[in-house]
């Protein structure tokens, strides 16, 4: 999303769904993971809009949907590449709408090739490195040597949230007739010439008339008077090619203009009641507040110099100084100076790859001694749960903040390795302290939740016994350190001991006040301390302060906005803004500069959002413009424009360096400009369109612990021939610590269970309410058997393939316990933001429980022997 | 909904029901052996004191005694199986709080509270001879109430959504009644000399006829319905209570006062008989509604005939 | 007596998300109802019952479809329903009560007064949906509330405020029988010629249900009774079969007594 449009965010919000005429739920088992925002799609239902569910099983969402759609989990690219294709060959986009608002007329690059050329990989490809050198991605005429020759800013993936910061120039080269056989108009043409309605049947197991019966949908319900939606979430983040995934579905949704617009967009359904808040915060190991970017410990720059490179000339980022000034001023308060580069150098900086799973192998190895587990449960949550549980138990301590002892903070002495005899408890050095955490209910804060809107939860009652806040212990735990560091001069104390670190506090237990948090992250101005109304208050010079730039506006006046909660049918349009607070500055439908035509008015009465007012001279609307306000529309920038001043009053992707959302990505990804149908890492097909099987730059770690599935063409596939996905299911919560130990949720469903069609079970002798053993080379584990045609064999390529369904919720304690899911899949990670590949494995599947104690080992042995795989 | 109705009555009749998973759209009712064997003291004592005030009114002394005797024993021995068989045994008195008509275990409740106390006195003094006149009076009551005792039972069971029993409402009060008294006349005849015994051996007979006459008619108008009865965990018990009828019957009539032992036997085959067929209506019910075809069959095919006849020309 | 509420349950909106369940359970403190896995699609509470007050139903449903795979959501169509007791206007459980622990309230519907409930279990076989039920151990029985304690202070039933689609709706239930009348005649139009009304209708065995639903199928498919009727609709006429009978046996008795010899 982020190098799309510009910002890593859903662009628009649950609500808005009942506008839409068509929604397409691909990827995301909504009903289920999102019950309370489905209510908007059964409203577009009910409004007589198409829902369409593409998904391998026909889920509760599927039931209540229009069409559903059975796909081959793993092959979505080819799906959403052939509808491409579709809009393409019939000349089905918006032109209006491409011209003006994509970049589809920039001019690539003449030393770029496509995967067309290279049978499957882009131009700049590194053997030895397994990466690519995206210089020759570029536009025409752009200042590529500074994007070769800067680190700093490759490699800029979807966890920075936002687009490429190589363009320092606008492109100077664009044809607007889209002729022009290198403008990324026919270069996408080219791209996907080949992902036809034959080859999506033969790669996704889809027949033709399905196919086109969903492309049709689209197609007819976008344009000038309708719009359609597209929700996703996992089902497709959870892929080797995650990111491009989102990205195809970005390119369908601008090639029908349907970015920006009501009942338009795309929606991220995120998890967590506040993941994307930890992605804008956040708690990423390599950006800093507001997705901007870290420094890397090579590299010697100084502040003005970090801040040209990363930041942009044109657009939102062009402000980057106010916004990292801001920043530094939060944190080092009076000790940032203009002398000192505002403590530019305190900042901490990556020395490297320290994503969660490359930090758990180097526990593995050794190289690791403690680690904080805050809400989080790995030991069932990640893929490849052994090698966490192995690693967990190679520390030398481990901090475990949870609500409950979970699977996590026990593997010392009851994980299936203890079982296996793999892991003996007298053995295990790891020093685990057990901290109880206070729930959402025993502490004032905020969530941001799935559509970038921030709510406030008050305190409901006191944390019981020693339970205590994260704020507090995070707070605390600072202090303290603090205490201990006092009149140390060694200058790498200096940092902490000159942090601002003076909350107020409140209560029995000296809690930090949320409130005075949150005014820090909406920033003040240093002077007189009044929080700044938003972030084009911010300022370069250190006259403000401010915690997360992209959440400024959310404490104007200071006033806890995200505390209102007026009801949306107490207020005058479907926005509903004075429900809380939404990032950036309460817009709901973000580029919603895009729901007008170039001129500035609406591209049709029905679809209505924002428009220009000529008596106002200022941009007006139903939700807050996410524009320049007095920008006109005919606004045309002169040579020495910088920043929101430096585009046109027509590019509406207004923190995109050239204004325009993007078909092709010249830079932000490590994988390519283009999304390319990929076979997953562990697969039992060829991919038919290139030589190159899987992405080619995945993360993949060859050691014992991780063993993988021979794939397609390798000895030994066919002994895992069926696919296996995982997923949630209503009833549960993720890793289960919130679920499983609850009496009225583990009733609902009290067992691990797969879903299995009739057609596999007679293949494997499989009972429904019986039991069956799932195998990978990884593990073997148990679950009840759920026969269902709900999960339905599919045709690929020339023969039918049967797809295992396992929901990943259930571990060793609670109330109702099973195997992990987890424990099957292998680590295999995208290499734009590191997700698992967890949603498309191989596995094989047999009756019966699975072996007692260290006989597991035995039975997967034998399988990686057949496999040739140990 | 003209498109609906001719999609069900294409699906009406069907050869097998549809349901859900085959899970019972009843609950089995929670009661457990007390209850059948309350139905047998209490329909015995009923029939009892009927026998007892006849008997004395016909100036068999002893057989009117015995059977006053006897039908203080049931009725005494019922408040322990009903309150036994209560989940609140401690809030038997909240049946007392009201008098329901539409409830026959209110009314019933009711019955037993006079006909209870009426027996005890009048075996009372008629074993001690004070006063004799409340005695005779008492025993009148009784006598009257008797039958009452011994057949809302039937009621009380036919008044719920049982299949097998609901059905089954217009022969069950034939079938206790008839079973009453012939145990009420089994009963003497085990403890009344011989020579005064004729009246309960007849009474055996007759109660016996009417017990299984009653019993073919019902099961032959329950139909499908009477599966759980000929087939099934009631089956044996049904086809054993018939043959102990019968034998029980046929024994008591032979044995006349010159082959006593006989008639005692036979008595002993007619308690057993009578209590079985109980025992055997009780485990239909449970049956009939375990399987969700004998709820669901019979209303299906009321709907399809009142559809057929509202769709009649008139 | 203030005006009749209940349930309009429209199946068409359900997710099968179970909040009802769940909501049901935290404000009523019913105890959970066993962990077992019934392997009948989503649903293992089974049916409604003393820990169950509401049940929802998962039928998968499937035309034949060939190995070679390939199906739309043509052939395969998840119903999903959630059950709950009807709050009869003919209500058999209340009238069998020989304690009148079973009540109507102010808001027609029927509620147990678990201080005066014995136990008896008469209401258990009495009920033609088998709703009600005796609790392990405890020996009351248990059922919907219809959140009397709620409703009373006018707060929606829990159940109905859970529901994210709305397919629970409460309100008197007039309006929701005009409402659901009006929701059926919508979904004919579209095409969706099976929906069909269940319990709404006054005249029927139990004298129409306060809480009445719109199926996709025939309500056996769900569970429910195709043609419910109060057992005491003939509890007259079985009062005087009894009499009969209770003549008869006198009859038997006077002629075994006066008919013979000795
Ligand atoms: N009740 C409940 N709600 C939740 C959660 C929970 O645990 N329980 N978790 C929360 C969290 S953390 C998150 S991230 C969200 C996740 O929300 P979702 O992404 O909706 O959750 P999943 O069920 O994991 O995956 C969605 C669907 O992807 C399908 N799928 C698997 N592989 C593929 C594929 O290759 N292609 C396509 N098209 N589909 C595929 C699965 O069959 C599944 O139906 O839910 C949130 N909401
Ligand atoms: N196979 C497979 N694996 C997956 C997925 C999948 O779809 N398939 N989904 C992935 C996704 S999207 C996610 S988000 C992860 C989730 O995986 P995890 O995040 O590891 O699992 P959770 O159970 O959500 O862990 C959250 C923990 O936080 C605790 N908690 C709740 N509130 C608080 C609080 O306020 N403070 C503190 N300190 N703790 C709190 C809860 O008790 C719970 O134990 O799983 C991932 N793993
Ligand atoms: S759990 Fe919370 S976030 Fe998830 S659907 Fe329910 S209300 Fe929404
Ligand atoms: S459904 Fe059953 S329990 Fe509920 S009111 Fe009707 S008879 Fe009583
Ligand atoms: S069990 Fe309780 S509620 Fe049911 S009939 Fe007996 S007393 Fe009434
Ligand atoms: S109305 Fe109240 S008691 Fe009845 S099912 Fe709903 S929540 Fe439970
Ligand atoms: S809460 Fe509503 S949608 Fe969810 S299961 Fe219950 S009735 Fe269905
Ligand atoms: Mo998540």
């Amino acid at each position: 999303m982020g190098t799309s449009f510009g910002r890593g965010g859903a662009t628009t919000f649950q609500q808005d769904l009942q506008n839409a005429d068509c929604i397409l739920i691909e990827g995301s088992n909504m009903a289920e993971c999102h019950p309370v925002g489905f209510q908007w799609v059964m409203e577009a239902k009910e409004r007589g809009a198409k829902i369409i569910h593409v998904d391998p099983r026909f889920s509760r969402t599927s039931a209540v949907a229009d069409l559903h759609v059975p796909i081959r989990a793993g092959s979505d690219i080819a799906f959403l590449g052939g509808i491409v294709n579709y809009i393409l060959e019939n000349g089905r986009e918006f032109r209006d709408y491409v011209v003006r608002y994509t970049n589809a007329a920039t001019i690539v690059n003449e030393d770029f090739r496509d995967t067309e050329d290279l049978d499957g990989l882009f131009s700049g490809f590194d053997e030895e490195k397994v990466a690519y050198d995206i210089s020759t991605w570029s536009y025409e005429g752009a200042d590529v040597n500074a994007a070769a020759g800067n680190r700093d800013k490759a490699a800029q993936g979807e966890a920075h949230g936002r687009g490429s910061t190589v363009e320092s120039d606008r492109p100077k080269s664009r044809d607007e007739t889209l002729e022009h056989p290198r403008c990324v108009f026919q270069l996408l043409k080219k791209h996907y010439r080949r992902y036809t309605p034959e080859l999506v049947e033969q790669v996704c197991g889809i027949p033709r008339h399905l196919f086109l019966e969903v492309a049709e949908s689209l197609c007819a319900n976008s344009g000038r008077d309708r719009t359609s939606a597209f929700c996703y979430a996992v089902g497709w983040t959870q892929h080797t090619v995650g990111v491009q995934y989102i990205r195809t579905a970005a390119i369908i949704q601008l090639l029908l203009g349907n970015i920006g617009r009501p009942g338009g967009g795309i929606l991220a359904l995120r998890g967590h009641a506040s993941i994307q808040g930890s992605t804008d915060v956040p708690t990423l190991y390599n950006i800093l507040p507001g997705y901007i970017a870290m420094r890397h410990a090579h590299s010697q720059v100084g502040l003005q110099k970090f801040i040209e490179n990363i930041g942009n000339k044109y657009g939102y980022w062009g402000h980057l100084d106010a916004y990292l000034i801001s920043l530094l001023k939060a944190w080092w308060g009076d000790n940032a100076t203009s002398a000192n580069e505002y403590c530019f150098d305190y900042l901490p900086r990556l020395t490297g790859d320290h994503s969660a799973y490359v930090s758990t192998l180097r526990a593995l190895d050794g190289e690791l001694d403690g680690y904080f587990l805050i809400g989080e449960n790995p030991a069932v949550g990640n893929a490849n749960g052994k090698a966490h549980r192995l690693a967990l138990a190679n520390l030398k301590w481990l901090v475990v903040r949870d609500l409950q002892e979970i699977e996590s903070a026990s593997f010392w002495h009851d994980s299936p390795e203890i079982e296996t005899g793999e892991l003996r408890t007298a053995d295990i050095g790891t020093e685990v302290f057990f901290l109880p955490a206070a729930a959402h209910t025993e502490k004032d804060g905020t969530f941001t939740n799935t559509q970038r809107m921030l709510q406030w939860h008050h305190k409901a009652v006191e944390p019981p016994g020693d339970v205590r806040s994260d704020l507090w212990f995070a707070y605390h735990l600072g202090r303290r350190i603090r205490e201990k560091l006092s009149g140390s001069l060694d200058p790498k104390d200096k940092p902490i001991l000159e942090l601002t670190w003076d909350y107020p506090t409140e209560g029995r237990h000296l809690d930090p006040s949320a409130d005075a948090v949150l005014k820090e992250i909406n920033g003040f101005t240093v002077g007189d301390g009044k929080a700044v109304s938003g972030y084009e208050d911010l300022r370069a010079d250190g006259s403000t302060a401010c915690g997360v730039w992209i959440y400024s506006g959310c404490f104007a006046g200071d006033e806890n906005l995200p505390a209102r909660r007026k009801p949306h049918w107490e207020q005058d349009t479907w926005v509903a803004p004075e429900w809380a607070w939404t990032w950036p500055m309460n817009r709901h439908i973000i580029y919603n500069r895009a729901s007008a035509d170039p001129d500035g008015k609406p591209w049709s009465e029905r679809k209505k959002c924002v428009w220009w007012d000529e008596k106002k001279q200022e941009w007006t609307g139903y939700d807050v413009p996410d524009f320049k306000k007095t920008m006109r529309p005919d606004y045309e920038p002169d040579d020495d424009a910088r920043a929101e001043w430096g585009l046109r009053g027509d590019e509406p992707f207004i923190m995109q360096s050239d204004g325009k959302g993007w078909l092709y990505v010249p830079s932000g990804l490590t994988d390519g400009p283009m999304p390319t149908h990929y076979e997953p890492h562990e697969s039992p097909f060829a991919n038919p369109l290139y030589k190159q099987q899987a992405n080619p730059v995945r993360q993949t770690f060859h050691r014992k612990e991780n063993p993988y599935n021979p794939t397609h063409g390798e000895p030994g596939a066919d002994v895992f021939p069926y696919v296996m996905t995982t997923y949630r299911l209503t009833e549960h919560h993720t890793a289960g610590g919130m679920s499983r130990t609850l009496p009225f949720l583990s009733e609902l469903q009290p067992e691990m269970f797969c879903e299995v069609s009739p057609a596999l079970a007679a293949e494997r002798g499989l009972e429904n309410g019986g039991w069956a053993t799932i195998v990978s080379t990884r593990t073997a584990i148990e679950a009840r058997v759920l026969v269902t045609d709900r999960v339905k064999p599919l045709r690929v390529a020339d023969r039918v393939v049967h797809q295992v369904g396992l929901p990943y919720h259930w571990g060793t304690r609670g109330l109702s316990v099973g195997d992990s899911a987890n424990d099957l899949f292998p680590l295999a990670l995208d290499p734009n933001v590191h997700i698992q590949e967890v949603k498309a494995a191989t596995c094989d599947i047999r009756p019966g429980r699975r072996p007692r104690g260290a006989a597991v080992l035995g039975l997967v042995d034998d399988y990686r022997r057949r496999a040739g795989a140990s | 909904m003209k498109q609906t109705r001719a999609r069900e009555q294409a699906m009406v009749p069907r050869a097998e029901p549809r349901t859900y998973y085959d899970r019972p759209v009843l609950k089995k009712p929670v009661w457990k052996w007390y209850i059948p064997a309350y139905f047998f003291t209490g329909g015995m004592a009923g029939a009892s004191a009927t026998l007892s005030f006849a008997a004395r009114l016909r100036g068999n002394d002893r057989l009117a005694r015995r059977a006053s005797l006897i039908s203080l024993a049931g009725i005494a021995a019922s408040p322990v199986f009903l309150i036994a068989d209560l989940g609140r045994p401690d809030r038997f008195y909240n049946m007392l709080r009201v008098a329901k008509p539409t409830s026959p275990m209110s009314m019933g409740t009711w019955l037993i509270s006079l006909f209870g106390p009426a027996t005890g006195a009048a075996a009372l003094s008629d074993v001690t001879g004070v006063l004799p006149g409340a005695g005779r009076l008492a025993e009148a009551v009784a006598a009257v109430l008797g039958p009452g005792v011994s057949t809302y039972t039937a009621v009380l069971t036919a008044d719920t959504a049982i299949p097998a029993w609901h059905e089954a409402w217009r022969e069950l009060p034939i079938v206790f009644a008839g079973g009453s008294a012939a145990s009420a006349g089994a009963a003497a005849v085990l403890v009344t000399p011989a020579a005064d015994a004729a009246p309960a051996r007849r009474l055996v007979a007759l109660g016996t006829s009417m017990e299984l006459a009653a019993e073919r008619a019902m099961v032959q108008r329950l139909g499908d319905l009477a599966e759980p009865y000929r087939s099934g965990q009631a089956s044996s018990p049904v086809k054993a209570a018939k043959g102990l009828l019968r034998a029980g019957a046929l024994l008591v009539s032979l044995g006349s006062h010159r082959r006593p032992w006989l008639a005692r036997t036979g008595a002993v085959a007619t308690l057993a008989g009578v209590a079985l067929t109980r025992w055997s209506i009780f485990k239909a019910g449970f049956e009939s509604a375990e399987d969700p075809r004998f709820t669901v069959q019979p209303q299906r095919e009321r709907l399809s005939r009142e559809r057929a006849s509202a769709s009649e020309p008139m | 007596m203030t005006e009749r509420v209940g349930f309009f349950t429209d199946t068409t909106l359900c997710i099968g998300c179970k909040a009802c369940e769940v909501a049901c359970k935290e404000w009523n403190h019913v105890p959970d109802d066993g962990l077992n896995f019934l392997g009948q699609s989503y649903d293992n509470t089974g049916e409604l019952g003393a820990s169950t007050w509401r049940h929802v139903a998962f039928i998968e449903q499937t035309k034949p479809i060939d190995i070679e795979g390939n199906g739309s959501a043509g052939d395969v169509r998840w119903l999903m329903s959630s059950d709950v007791c009807k709050h009869c206007t003919h209500a058999a459980c209340l009238e069998v009560c020989p304690t009148g622990a079973l009540f109507r309230t102010e808001f027609g519907t029927v509620v147990v007064q678990q201080d005066v409930c014995n136990g008896c279990g008469y209401c258990v076989p009495a009920c033609p949906f088998g709703v009600i039920d005796q609790r392990e151990g405890d020996g009351r029985v248990w059922k919907c509330t219809l959140c009397y304690d709620r409703i009373g202070v006018a707060l929606e039933p829990a159940c109905a405020k859970a529901c994210p689609t709305k397919s629970i709706q409460f309100g008197p239930l007039d309006e929701l029988r005009t409402q659901a009348r009006e929701r059926v005649g919508e979904l004919h139009e579209r095409g969706v010629t099976e929906a069909r009304l269940y319990g709404d209708d006054p005249s029927d065995g139990v004298g129409g249900m306060g809480a009445f639903f719109l199926l996709l199928d025939d309500p056996e498919v769900y569970g429910l009774p195709p043609d419910p009727v109060v057992t005491t609709r003939d509890l007259a006429a079985m009062w005087k079969a009894a009499g009969a009978a209770a003549l008869a046996m006198g009859a038997a008795v006077v002629v075994s007594v006066f008919g013979g010899r000795g």
